[in-house]
């Protein structure tokens, strides 16, 4: 039976060893990956510590109040939820407490004077070890016992010193003791350990591949903003399926009310670039369409309540992707400043933590280096991301309005690519979203 | 960055594990709590009772509360004219080193000091920011699973340093306690001091926060 460690874990490089502050789970509990079963202190700070894997709680190595060096094995974990083994205490340790004496105070300090002797097997402790360990089953055992009014001290033990194992009891009820007993509920098995790593090793923290160094090479650290990129693209591009579609929009109608209201908003000192034109348009157009601003969170869907527009900034070196939180609140002027306020202050560093943090959707914009179109990647916890190409004069096919025949026309139009994640936005409804979009940037509204 | 004046100790432990768990859940982003609390005494995981000065009756007097606060760190002492700051932040995937995180708490500090002209140092295997005159701000954190964080840092700013004297001060009885107020004699205001807390915070945990 495959059982897993619990060391010990390192949290933080001069970090030597921690302190058992707390044991949050006892002996036989069934846990969750990554639920929290310990609390371990350090210096001043207290810190969770969660479980590798799903399983029984099968031995408690550490008492609480011991400390330890980093990657001492505090517990054991039976990822297919076995009976709790017999605990061995930690050298030079008390007895392991058995969990309903866990004191309530987390109070390390005072030794608990009143609790069962040491285990160190002598000729006088050797009997009442025995007995402690005879009738404390582990919660397990225990439990069952109850469920079934089975007295523990009248269950033949085989395990460690003639205690009660869960096939012990299991073997006693089934053979007949009080009444027919209901199928007893064993813990939910956990998938097995190998699949398990599997996806951990798929989900977990990236790892690049190293290459050779040539002699004519230099090699640098990344920075810390290239790393965090780096890594994000890497889950974003391997969690998310992404799809991309494309429409071309005709920026004639922006144009028109760019021109009309160039004087006022110069007046007012307000910049509003085609970016927020398309921001604006986007935001508004979100509102319908609840899957493109959509997290996949496990076997959910969360819809975003709030439509935060994540604006991606070269910053030249390295990309920061400032949100303007709350968009389809903003009018197009306030869209436009915020986006030159965050943009800006991006550049000089100096946004606020919260600012680069909770986009719902993301705006990227190849275009303004000249490109024609992108492929963007979606980032992390988002469902897409809209890339916006060049704009630039096309000639185009035109039915003359009052003619009704076809003719060339001028016009300043984009390529914009939406890349969106095939889990849950299928392509009819990147399509519509897209068409939506189109004919709000092509037949802008006056008063937006 | 949320600004929560006044708010009961009890009330900041509630909230603060609300916000732990959508922080984990990616329901919120990283998160800056800035308030202060009602006088109160607070006791760490590595807490000594002996610590409290103050018995029952003389908390009573002087309406002191008594928490445990799920923290790290010995006894303290909230009160009003104390800034404090809870930052709930997900240190996944790089910050990952809680020792880095207390240096980090303690950077933000000391620059906030400097900012107001005072020379704030570190002291050697005592966590937290100290001058000349005594201890100006006490750290003390709490990381839930997941790498979130919680609990953080308290400045003196404005303080009434004789509520200290009901507590020994995270069990270090030689030193004495000190505030914005007595290091520069004059009036320091909330604003003034969460203002370059908040700057600060964000020039050191800036280049820590993800990018899409």
């Amino acid at each position: 039976m495959a059982r897993i460690e619990v060391p010990m874990p390192q949290m933080g490089e001069s970090i030597a060893e921690g302190t058992v502050s707390k044991w949050l789970k006892q002996l036989g509990d069934v846990v969750e990956r990554d639920e929290a079963i310990l609390e371990i202190s350090t210096d001043k700070v207290d810190a969770e510590i969660p479980a590798p894997a799903s399983g029984t709680l099968v031995e408690i190595a550490v008492e609480e109040g011991a400390t330890v060096e980093v990657g001492t094995v505090v517990a054991f974990i039976d990822p297919e939820g076995g009976a709790a083994a017999a605990t061995a205490p930690a050298p030079g340790g008390a007895a392991a407490p058995a969990p309903e004496e866990a004191p309530a105070s987390a109070s390390s300090t005072s030794a608990p004077a009143p609790a069962a002797p040491p285990a160190e097997p002598g000729p006088d402790g050797e009997q009442s070890a025995e007995d402690r360990l005879r009738t404390r089953s582990t919660p397990v055992v225990r439990k069952i016992a109850e469920e079934h009014g089975v007295d523990i001290a009248s269950v033949p033990g085989t395990g460690h010193m003639g205690r009660v194992t869960k096939q012990d009891i299991l073997g006693f009820i089934e053979a007949g003791a009080p009444a027919a007993p209901a199928p007893v509920a064993a813990p939910a098995p956990a998938p097995p350990t190998a699949v398990a790593d599997l996806w951990a090793a798929f989900y977990g923290e990236v790892q690049h591949p190293e290459y050779p160094v040539r002699q004519a090479d230099t090699v640098e650290p990344m920075d810390k903003i290239r790393r965090l990129t780096a890594a994000h693209m890497v889950m974003a591009k391997r969690v998310a399926p992404h799809v991309h579609s494309f429409i071309e929009i005709d920026f004639s109608s922006v144009d028109r009310i760019r021109s009309a209201n160039k004087a006022r908003w110069a007046a007012q000192g307000a910049r509003v670039s085609y970016t927020a034109f398309v921001a604006w348009a986007v935001s508004r157009v979100l509102r319908d369409f609840p899957t493109v601003n959509s997290a996949v969170s496990g076997n959910n869907v969360i819809y975003r309540g709030n439509v935060n527009l994540g604006m991606a900034v070269d910053l030249n070196p390295g990309l920061i992707v400032p949100v303007v939180h709350d968009a389809d609140h903003l009018g197009l002027v306030g869209v436009g400043n915020k986006i030159i306020d965050v943009a800006t202050r991006a550049r000089d560093r100096k946004l606020m933590p919260n600012e680069i943090q909770g986009a719902t959707f993301t705006i990227t914009n190849p275009g303004v280096l000249g490109t024609l179109v992108g492929l963007p990647i979606i980032p992390k916890g988002t469902s897409a991301i809209l890339g916006t190409g060049a704009i630039e004069k096309r000639v185009v096919v035109v039915t003359d309005d009052e003619t009704g025949a076809d003719v060339m026309a001028i016009r300043k139009r984009s390529l914009f690519s939406l890349a969106y994640d095939h889990r849950i936005v299928d392509g009819a409804d990147s399509a519509r979203f897209l068409s939506a979009l189109k004919e709000m940037l092509e037949s802008f509204p006056e008063d937006a | 960055m949320r600004k929560l004046g006044l708010v009961p100790y009890s009330e900041g432990l509630e909230l603060q594990a609300r916000l732990v768990a959508e922080r984990r859940d990616g329901g919120i982003p990283d998160t800056l709590l800035l308030l202060e609390h009602p006088h109160v005494i607070t006791l760490g995981s590595s807490s000594d009772p002996a610590h409290v000065l103050a018995d029952q009756s003389e908390r009573d007097r002087l309406g002191v509360g008594l928490f445990e606060a799920g923290r790290g760190g010995d006894v303290t002492y909230h009160g009003p004219g104390q800034l404090v700051a809870y930052p709930i932040l997900d240190l996944k995937p790089d910050r990952k080193d809680l020792h880095r995180y207390l240096r980090d708490l303690e950077s933000v500090l000391i620059d906030v000091a400097s900012s107001f002209g005072i020379q704030g140092r570190r002291s050697e295997g005592q966590t937290g920011v100290w001058t000349e005159l005594g201890k100006l701000a006490a750290i003390g954190i709490r990381v839930s699973s997941g790498w979130i964080t919680s609990h953080g840092v308290a400045l003196n700013v404005s303080t009434d340093l004789d509520y200290f004297g009901t507590i020994v001060p995270c069990g270090i009885a030689d030193r004495e306690v000190t505030s914005l107020e007595r290091e520069l004699n004059r009036r320091v205001s909330m604003a003034e001091a969460s203002d370059s807390l908040v700057d600060r915070f964000s020039e050191v945990f800036l280049h820590d926060i993800l990018v899409a």
